[in-house]
């Protein structure tokens, strides 16, 4: 299993928490993950859309209690 | 250069929501690769005046009471300003900032009078001309 660097982008509003994960994912080296937390609801949307416009497969997206996670893989 | 079509987006109202909501298109479209001109005109021009865009700006008309207070509450739960968004905009991707010259004019300001936000003046024909076939948004 692979680890991931975590960015919390909880109680951030849109569009923050892709602007956020723009910035973080140049941290994280070819092929290894970035887990996202978030809670803006239409981050579900944008993080899709965000992976299809970029190329950055997006492993997982999931919600619980109110918490959206995203994983993605740098292209 | 991106070879992603570019977004155009003309700012011309310098309230508080209207650049607010400029701003998070244009961080959106730079968080999708997209490149982003933005071209400054009349009020907007004037909110990127260093004097005046980290202030609390009006907004507009349509905003009434309610809306006022629901902007002020979003600010006090910690909403970064549309300034701070062009900035996050401005390095996260291809986001060029010009001001109109007709509007330097207008409003008789110098370039050193602007935030360095601001990478430059263009006239109208430089504007169209970098604007390619890239949709263009009027605020």
């Amino acid at each position: 299993m692979d680890t991931a660097t975590v960015l919390d982008a909880r109680g951030l509003k849109c569009p923050m928490p892709i602007v956020k994960t723009a910035q973080a994912i140049k941290t994280v080296e070819q092929g290894e993950l970035l887990e996202v937390l978030a809670t803006d609801p239409g981050s579900v949307a944008d993080f899709a859309a965000w992976s299809r416009s970029t190329g950055n497969e997006l492993v997982e997206s999931s919600v619980t209690d109110g918490v959206y996670r995203f994983v993605m893989r740098r292209k | 250069m991106s070879d992603e079509v570019a977004i155009n987006l003309v700012l011309f109202s310098g309230t508080d929501d209207k650049l607010q909501a400029a701003a998070v298109l244009a961080a959106g479209a730079a968080a999708l690769g997209k490149p982003v001109h933005v071209f400054l005109q009349y009020w907007a021009l004037d909110a990127f005046r260093t004097d005046r865009i980290d202030t609390i700006l009006p907004l507009a008309p349509e905003a009434g009471p309610a809306g006022k207070a629901a902007v002020a509450h979003m600010r006090e739960a910690g909403q970064q300003s549309w300034a701070q968004t062009f900035r996050d905009a401005k390095e996260i991707g291809e986001v060029d900032i010009q001001a109109c010259s007709l509007s330097m004019d207008v409003l008789g300001l110098s370039s050193d009078q602007l935030d360095p936000l601001v990478d430059g003046v263009e006239g109208v024909a430089a504007f169209y001309v970098n604007a390619g076939d890239g949709q263009v948004v009027f605020i």
